[in-house]
């Protein structure tokens, strides 16, 4: 009997998961692509025009030039948890996922299809963001590179974190109890709007284990030249942190946590 | 060659309720299979674990030799299946449905467009193929679903209720399109409440009861098997009297109805050479109920009896 499986079928299948993704954000581009363009512009007005103009340089560079890697990778990371945890909790909700669950694709290929379909509306949310920073202040770009890296290693934790909580996710409001309680903290904390060396030794120790903080801290490497920490710790624990929510993830959809009886 | 083979499939939920008792199934390639049961009797649980849906608890389930838990890719890649609810996405296309379907299977780009102009034309949606499915009326939805079922042209073919709320017109359309299916070669599992459809398409049946299959067998010989038909016979002419025909236990139900009960070994050409001597001219003659339905309400009382 001639079945349909291997590596070529499965590449269909994950680029069949990601365009239905990017169509579904794109299809709804005024809930999930004007929205945080529209945020970001008012942070880079407020913060850094109005307020930024009565600070000092940080190591050279005004005070907007120091905060729109963090809200770059800010705005990445809440677009890539928001559209896979919903995507997820969507397709569960009016039940499309079993379309996915009876096809002959192993579970790591649902997996990264959703993930890598998050991470783009990230990333894409990120391009715009930076496009509209060129309208207040000039950027440097000194390790493109460790730009790329870590914007894309960044959308990556930041869907799979989306996709467990889709998993989890009972109720509505169930996907935005992390983003709320959790996610915004880590953010205000993650040194996207301070140098942490202005913080109290104590709170300077436990910001260096905030994921969010390494990853705004590592990303403005990219831009600036200069950060807080040693970016390669930075990567390391974003990495690290990948593969733990990816084995997470993966072992939940193989127990069918949340999605079957 | 076995088509599906089940071996002692058993599913106990959370809440410690017993779904399925080790029940056993075989369907032979080519089979048009009728799985039947009372709501709650573990059809569609056993549906949804061969179709990886539903987690089993223990047990084996093989498709065409390949086991579900050691190569569920290849097992899967040969099922097709149209469940009892709706679940696709509403905010698609109903062409994109079947693309992204075809996609999950890993059907190449251009194989699916042909697949899926050939699907929805043949279940008449060609038309809607723009719209989205919060447009498509029941009926339509129903189509859909068997239309999305067969883009990877499965060699077994799971349908889930597929006639439930369906008009006439559509049901007997659907009947022919799935005997024409199953003439092909596909194989066809069918769970209904519609007894009349099993009888009439289906070459085998299992019955489920409690969890457990109280009868698997042969469509024609399992019909034989019932032992009384209660005719209705539509009489040319009023009758006021109390009729005997000896030996065919008879009464009105009105003026110009006759219900007669037909034991298995009694000939009908009999009974009407007793009518005849009577004056007694009838117009039509049916079974009161579906065949099947007399056996299957008789067999889920015996077991409910047994237990």
């Amino acid at each position: 009997m001639n079945t349909r499986t291997g590596l070529y079928p499965n590449l269909i299948a994950f680029n069949t998961i990601i365009r239905k993704e990017v169509s579904r954000f794109m299809r709804i581009w005024s809930q999930t692509i004007l929205p945080p363009s529209i945020t970001m512009s008012l942070y880079f007005i407020i913060f850094g025009k109005f307020i930024g103009s009565q600070i000092n340089l940080i190591d050279g560079f005004s005070y907007i030039q120091y905060i729109v890697p963090g809200l770059i990778m800010m705005s990445i990371m809440t677009s890539s948890y928001a559209n896979t945890a919903s995507s997820f909790f969507l397709s569960k909700f009016n039940r499309s996922i079993e379309e996915m669950l009876v096809a002959p694709m192993p579970n790591y290929i649902i997996l990264l299809g959703f993930t890598l379909g998050g991470a783009l509306r990230g990333l894409m949310v990120g391009a715009i963001v930076t496009l509209v920073s060129f309208l207040f202040t000039h950027m440097p770009f000194q390790h493109p590179g460790i730009i790329c890296i870590m914007a894309l290693l960044s959308a990556m934790v930041l869907s799979l974190g989306g996709f467990i909580n889709g998993i989890y996710a009972k109720r509505f409001d169930d996907i935005s109890f992390i983003p709320t309680f959790v996610l915004t903290p880590l953010t205000y904390l993650g040194g996207v709007f301070y140098s942490i060396q202005q913080l109290p030794p104590t709170w300077r120790a436990i910001s260096v284990f905030n994921p969010v903080f390494n990853m705004v801290d590592t990303f403005r490497y990219g831009f600036l030249g200069m950060s807080d920490m040693n970016i390669y710790f930075g990567l390391t624990l974003v990495i690290v942190l990948f593969f733990i929510l990816f084995a997470w993830a993966l072992l939940l959809l193989y127990r069918g946590v949340g999605i079957k009886v | 060659m076995i088509a599906l083979s089940v071996k002692q499939l058993t599913k106990t939920y959370a809440n410690g309720a017993y779904a399925l008792k080790g029940i056993d199934l075989d369907v032979a390639q080519g089979d048009f299979f009728a799985l039947l049961g009372q709501n709650g009797a573990g059809k569609s649980s056993t549906i949804g674990i061969i179709c990886s849906l539903i987690k089993k608890t223990a047990g084996k389930v093989i498709v065409f030799g390949h086991d579900l838990d050691t190569e569920p890719n290849k097992a899967k890649s040969l099922i097709g299946v149209v469940p009892q609810e709706m679940n696709f996405n509403s905010f698609e296309k109903i062409s994109q449905v079947l693309l992204n379907e075809a996609g999950y299977y890993g059907i190449p780009s251009k194989i699916a467009k042909e697949r899926m102009e050939m699907y929805l034309t043949v279940m008449g949606l060609w038309d809607m193929r723009d719209q989205t499915g919060f447009k498509l009326s029941g009926g339509m939805k129903r189509r859909l679903l068997i239309a999305r079922a067969l883009m990877n042209e499965p060699q077994l073919l799971i349908l889930d209720e597929p006639t439930a709320g369906v008009d006439i017109e559509l049901r007997h359309t659907l009947w022919r399109f799935l005997t024409q299916l199953n003439e092909q070669g596909t194989t066809i599992i069918l769970t209904t409440h519609y007894l009349e459809e099993a009888e009439h398409l289906c070459k085998h049946v299992a019955i489920i009861d409690h969890g457990e299959i109280i009868e698997h067998a042969n469509m024609k010989t399992l019909i034989n098997r019932l032992d009384v038909q209660t005719m209705i016979l539509d009489l040319a002419a009023p009758i006021t009297t109390p009729i005997t025909l000896n030996g065919y236990p008879a009464s009105l139900t009105d003026e110009t109805t006759l219900e007669v009960k037909i034991h298995r070994h009694q000939s009908i050409n009999e009974l009407f050479q007793r009518l005849t001597e009577q004056h007694i001219h009838v117009t039509s003659m049916r079974n009161k109920t579906n065949r099947l339905e007399e056996l299957f309400i008789g067999l889920i009382a015996d077991n409910k009896r047994g237990n």
